[in-house]
């Protein structure tokens, strides 16, 4: 089946979930992200907003304003670090170095072999271990110069 | 061989340690040993603290071991489990972790009454602890009556402002409407907070059951916990607490055979800070961008799809069985004059021991820092203490002795969220600065001008200072657009940042102009 038609039947069964109207939008939006490798392209946004039944620029007005969205296209796995002050004063700014270091692109941008995008984020509810990143839904904590380059190299390995 | 339990904590902080492999390798030697009958591996909230390897407590000895291998778990399966004799190399001396001063630290557990004792995901392990009997007795009493209870506990909004709970109760159960709805804000951004996640994925039925009883006192039947989207394991837990429950009847239609009948639904968030605010988190709820409403009309007579919404935080809930329970006079035993029961504190940054503790309202920075923190990371010295997050005020030592309370901002002392960062010498005061103004920066939903173009320039302002190309005039600047962006903010974003800002400013001044001077000379023409 294509990408889309799976996104219209997900989004049809929640919004059999749905409560009131318009509460499962945000859900929808992350379903369609994991479809599209991290972001949401016009197809998908299209679809959303017919069987959601708003107009699309509801959908654009949502992808844009929440940090989680991305309508550009990211790569295969997003790297989110934590820029916070409780991160930042551990350290954070020495791991930022090497991660731009390792990766050999600024935030905001993806590696050329369409693996990598990396993100800065506010806080993520885990300084109890700080510094720490979020490679797509996993996190990893008390990061140091050393231990990065190990995890990112994880990632690399599982390259398709 | 004796029984034992052994207690894994799976908290968000603890798995990043591994602990989850570690406690199924556990799990897997029982098995293999046969030994399910003698012991129970329990995976549980947080322990409030964190070392440096995977920590794991041990019954009835009432030990904890840090490991950082299989082979060394191994090697205390061998020993102690099978053997009963203690492995002292892995042992954790208690008042290493837990300071010796803990007791004289007072802790006291209201709201982590559960955290780290039961399985959070075994909603029988609550029950036992007399789960869901605070909502039992209260289908039996009259809605007023239990808002009086919560009225007379003090207790009082633990998401920041501080509103008394009782009353925000009784305002929405006197609001007329046949549809009202009660809502969790667990939206939980700011930074250096994460009690509200280890609550969630630590005890999530104190919370379902408490929005059952608020649902009942108001007469709403529907509920919404609002996560924040990267919270995907306390998404998790909850929606796994909330399906337990149903499935015993505890939530749905005619819980214990009463008229009343509440459901609650999990809905994620996609990370935006200002959706924490309670109007701006009702539009995200409804399928918008988050952006604060005005007030009036408030949430409790006019809140989520336009009806009257009780909306309170996680911490807030957590405290209402326990008060049920015990009772306000109990509830009013800890704490301050105007700020009653505890707080859950997390500590962060420069510190030797980073973590969440639950103290009466009006401990000190002291006994946080150096009690349950164990003081300053690597020997270094204190400079100074950042309290109630990014949104907070930052105190020199000299105010390590004053009590934390909802009343010590005239201190200069913010309670906030109750996140206490720690920041060491080795930090300039203009770093900081920057830092904390690009978080505003960031989360400005853009809404009103002050707040969108005020925070920019700010940080453009401190940059030109931190690069050495800043005026004299440049460093009271830094106050004065501080509180004009504060005066004219439309909501309590734009509106907090004199907090972090004006309390570094009149702490680090002298910093700050040092930044000007060294340099005013050569290249103050240039700009
Ligand atoms: C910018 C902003 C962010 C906020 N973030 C949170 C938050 O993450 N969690 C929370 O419970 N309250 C937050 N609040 C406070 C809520 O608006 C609201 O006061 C609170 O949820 C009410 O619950 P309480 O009375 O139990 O504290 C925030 C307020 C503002 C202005
Ligand atoms: S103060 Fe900032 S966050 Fe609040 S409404 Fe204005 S622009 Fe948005
Ligand atoms: S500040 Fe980085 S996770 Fe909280």
């Amino acid at each position: 089946m294509e990408k889309v038609e799976i996104l219209r039947s997900r989004i049809k069964e929640v919004k059999s979930k749905q409560v009131e109207k318009g509460d499962m939008i945000l859900s929808s939006l992350h379903l369609a992200q994991e479809l599209f490798e991290n972001s949401i392209p016009l197809e998908a946004a299209e679809a959303m907003a017919e069987e959601l039944d708003v107009k699309i620029e509801r959908i654009y007005e949502i992808a844009t304003f929440y940090s989680m969205y991305s309508t550009k296209p990211r790569g295969k796995h997003l790297i989110r670090l934590c820029e916070s002050l409780p991160c930042h004063v551990v350290e954070g700014p020495q791991i930022e170095q090497k991660l731009k270091d390792i990766l050999k692109i600024d935030f905001g941008q993806t590696t050329k072999d369409g693996l990598f995008t990396l993100e800065q984020t506010s806080c993520l509810g885990i300084c109890g271990v700080g510094p720490v990143m979020m490679i797509d839904g996993d996190a990893y904590g008390n990061l140091t110069v050393e231990s990065i380059e190990g995890i990112i190299e994880k990632y690399r390995g599982d390259r398709k | 061989m004796k029984s034992m339990t052994i207690l894994f904590s799976t908290d968000s902080n603890s798995l990043l340690n591994g602990s989850r492999s570690y406690a199924q390798t556990m799990k897997d030697l029982v098995k293999e040993y046969n030994l399910s009958k003698m012991v129970d591996v329990v995976e549980t909230g947080t322990f409030g603290f964190y070392g440096k390897g995977v920590l794991f407590q041990v019954f009835p000895e009432d030990i904890y071991y840090s490991v950082s291998s299989v082979d060394d778990l191994k090697e205390i399966f061998n020993e102690h489990v099978l053997k009963g004799r203690i492995v002292s190399k892995f042992l954790v001396e208690k008042e290493k972790i837990k300071p010796a001063k803990r007791t004289e630290l007072k802790e006291t557990r209201i709201v982590l009454r559960n955290a780290g004792i039961i399985d959070p995901e075994n909603i029988e392990e609550y029950i036992a602890r007399d789960g869901y009997k605070a909502l039992y007795n209260v289908l039996r009493m009259k809605q007023m009556d239990v808002i009086e209870m919560i009225k007379a506990s003090g207790l009082r909004g633990r998401g920041g402002a501080g509103f008394p709970t009782g009353l925000k109760w009784e305002m929405t159960f006197k609001a007329k409407d046949g549809k009202k709805y009660v809502l969790c804000n667990a939206d939980e951004g700011e930074p250096g907070t994460f009690k509200d996640r280890l609550i969630l994925e630590g005890d999530p039925h104190s919370v379902i059951e408490a929005m059952a009883i608020a649902g009942y006192s108001i007469g709403a039947d529907t509920g919404y916990i609002y996560i924040r989207g990267e919270y995907y394991n306390s998404i998790k837990k909850v929606q796994k607490a909330i399906n337990d429950a149903k499935e015993y009847g505890l939530l749905g239609n005619n819980i214990f055979g009463s008229d009343f009948s509440f459901d609650i639904a999990i809905r994620p968030g996609a990370g935006s800070y200002v959706v924490g605010d309670e109007t701006a988190l009702m539009e995200s709820l409804e399928g918008k961008a988050g952006r604060p409403r005005l007030k009036p009309p408030y949430p409790t007579e006019h809140g989520l799809y336009g009806k009257p919404t009780l909306i309170n935080n996680v911490e807030t809930f957590a405290n209402v069985p326990w008060i049920i329970l015990n009772g306000p006079g109990a509830f009013r035993r800890y704490g301050t004059e105007k700020s009653k029961g505890t707080k859950v504190f997390s500590l962060v940054g420069n510190v030797v021991n980073r973590g969440i503790v639950e103290l009466p309202m009006g401990c000190t920075l002291r006994e946080l820092i150096y009690g349950f923190g164990g003081g300053v990371a690597k020997g270094r010295t204190l400079k100074m203490v950042q309290t109630g997050g990014t949104a907070g005020t930052f105190v020199k030592p000299d105010k390590l002795d004053l009590p934390i309370d909802y009343e010590s901002i005239k201190d200069g002392i913010s309670l906030g969220s109750g996140s206490i960062l720690v920041i060491d010498d080795q930090n300039k005061a203009i770093d900081i600065a920057k830092k904390a103004v690009k978080f505003y920066m960031h989360e400005s939903c853009g809404k009103c001008t002050p707040c969108r173009e005020g925070t920019r320039d700010l940080y453009i302002l401190l940059d030109r200072i931190s690069k050495g190309i800043g005026k004299k005039e440049d460093i009271e600047r830094i106050r004065t657009l501080s509180m004009e962006i504060s005066d004219s903010s439309f909501c309590g974003l734009g509106q907090s940042i004199n907090l972090p800002l004006v309390s570094l400013y009149d702490n680090f001044k002298d910093e700050f102009l040092e930044l000007v001077k060294a340099k005013s000379k050569n290249t103050s023409n240039l700009i």
